[in-house]
């Protein structure tokens, strides 16, 4: 065991691999938050309307992405929209082509159907003595979302959001299925090139617990920060 | 149009393979969720630990690296462990233990479970009133009389909402097992997806059924919740 891990770590190639899959995965599931994320905002403000049109469609999107596996989404995506016909000759194919593509929609999609949930949660929270201020100010709609509803939503939403966040990193594992090397690739070439399930799998999964622990610290520090007012004293 | 090619019968099979991984891996989830949740809660350090350990290391690290470390590395680690009884006893002990995907992929599962029902149990047990304990030792019970008798049916009326949960995302982590070969629905479906170049007619009737389990599982989960909850007042 201890001449293996030497062999494999001392290799610089196993280094190499593992930094370009830390590159994708870290790549991936921080796009695809940030996308599904700006999905969420408007699909969450839809989510709580009282008007069955606008809220219907949305409830369905989630009530869909939220009841599947991802690996599903994935597989829909990745071989489902690349065997439609003529989308070959059609100018989408140069972005389908890849793997990264199809997987990045997959992720985001999956992280804004969760997302708006959260979002939702935490706008219907909203005390309704504020909107009530904020419309005995005179304020409207749209200046009521932006100044009142959303910046104390958004706070609420943070312990919630942050349980996502590594939900999605963990998911994100799944790209190696579709060909990405992503963390999990990469351990999955080490693991086929050396035969050494164990060394491979446990050094990636060392590489995941600690990214974990930095979200993890990361969120905490922005809960400190965001929602110092409404810790316990 | 309900033929599917023929591949119908088979991934119906597979729908009834991915049913009883689920379950299973909900019965080992269950088991080494009630385990951990005591272990939290004792107050013998090493228990502690222990369940503090398993619960960290679990849930810090994707399911999916769970299941490759278990599925590959399951085999090697089984057969090493043979080899030495064989070496020690002189070849008296000879066993083969054939690790299948079946196998590694309700231990992976059951296990991952176990350390969410972990926390889901901790909050459960919490929740039951310390005077109920006390008056289970007032009147001589054993730690087990007091566990089966007053403990276990009071924490499920905490526990059931989070086992619910549970089971939703346990479900939709099953399809994982088609990634380790293992022929679940997901798997033949995609093969057959694969195989005919019709990705859709395959992948969103084994998405509707992901579905339709969930409906049905909330069903289920209403009923129980109504029976351990028997006696409840609503306030």
């Amino acid at each position: 065991m201890i001449e293996s891990i030497t062999e494999i770590f001392s290799n610089p190639w196993t280094w190499a691999h593992y930094w370009d899959g830390f590159v994708m995965t870290v790549q991936l599931v921080f796009i695809a938050l940030l996308i599904g994320g700006s999905l969420a905002v408007p699909l969450a403000i839809m989510r709580t309307s009282s008007n069955p049109f606008i809220n219907w469609p949305v409830w369905c999107f989630t009530y869909v992405f939220r009841g599947t596996p991802l690996l599903i989404q994935l597989y829909l995506i990745y071989y489902g929209v690349t065997l439609i016909d003529g989308i070959q000759e059609s100018f989408w194919w140069v972005i389908l082509k890849r793997a990264y593509y199809p997987c990045l929609i997959a992720f985001a999609l999956n992280t804004a159907a969760y997302t708006t949930e959260i979002f939702r949660g935490a706008i219907e929270a909203t005390p309704r003595g504020e909107i009530e201020a904020a419309k005995a100010y005179g304020m409207s709609w749209g200046k009521r979302m932006k100044r009142i509803v959303l910046p104390s939503a958004f706070r609420r939403a943070i312990p919630a959001y942050s349980n996502e966040v590594i939900f999605m990193l963990h998911a994100s594992a799944i790209a190696s299925t579709v060909t990405i090397i992503d963390l999990l690739g990469a351990a999955r070439d080490v693991y086929a090139r050396y035969y050494a399930p164990f060394e491979a799998f446990i050094s990636i999964g060392l590489i995941y617990l600690s990214l974990t622990f930095a979200i993890l610290a990361v969120f905490k520090q922005l809960e400190k920060r965001l929602l110092g007012h409404l810790q316990p004293r | 149009m309900f033929d599917f090619e023929g591949y119908g019968p088979s991934i119906f099979g597979g729908a009834i393979l991915t049913i009883e991984l689920a379950v299973l891996s909900l019965l080992l989830a269950f088991f080494l969720g009630l385990l951990g949740a005591l272990g939290k809660l004792s107050h013998n350090r090493l228990a502690k630990g222990i369940a503090t350990g398993y619960t960290t290391i679990i849930r810090g690290i994707p399911d999916l690296v769970w299941m490759m470390l278990l599925f590959y590395g399951g085999q090697i680690m089984v057969n090493a462990i043979f080899e030495r009884l064989y070496d020690a006893t002189d070849g008296r002990i000879d066993i083969f233990f054939s690790f299948n995907e079946f196998i590694s992929g309700v231990l992976t599962i059951g296990f991952i479970f176990g350390a969410y029902m972990t926390e889901t149990f901790r909050g459960a047990f919490l929740s039951v009133d310390v005077g109920q304990i006390e008056a289970g030792k007032a009147y001589g019970m054993s730690g087990w009389q007091i566990f089966k008798r007053i403990l276990f049916p009071q924490m499920m009326r905490h526990a059931i909402p989070g086992i619910a949960n549970n089971w939703q995302v346990l479900l939709k982590t099953t399809a994982l097992v088609s990634v380790i070969g293992l022929a679940d629905m997901v798997r033949l479906a995609t093969e057959a997806a694969k195989t005919t170049g019709q990705p859709f007619k395959f992948l969103l009737p084994v998405a509707l059924m992901f579905l339709l389990f969930a409906a049905l599982s909330d069903i289920v989960f209403r009923k129980l919740n109504v029976r351990y909850s028997a006696g409840v007042v609503k306030g």
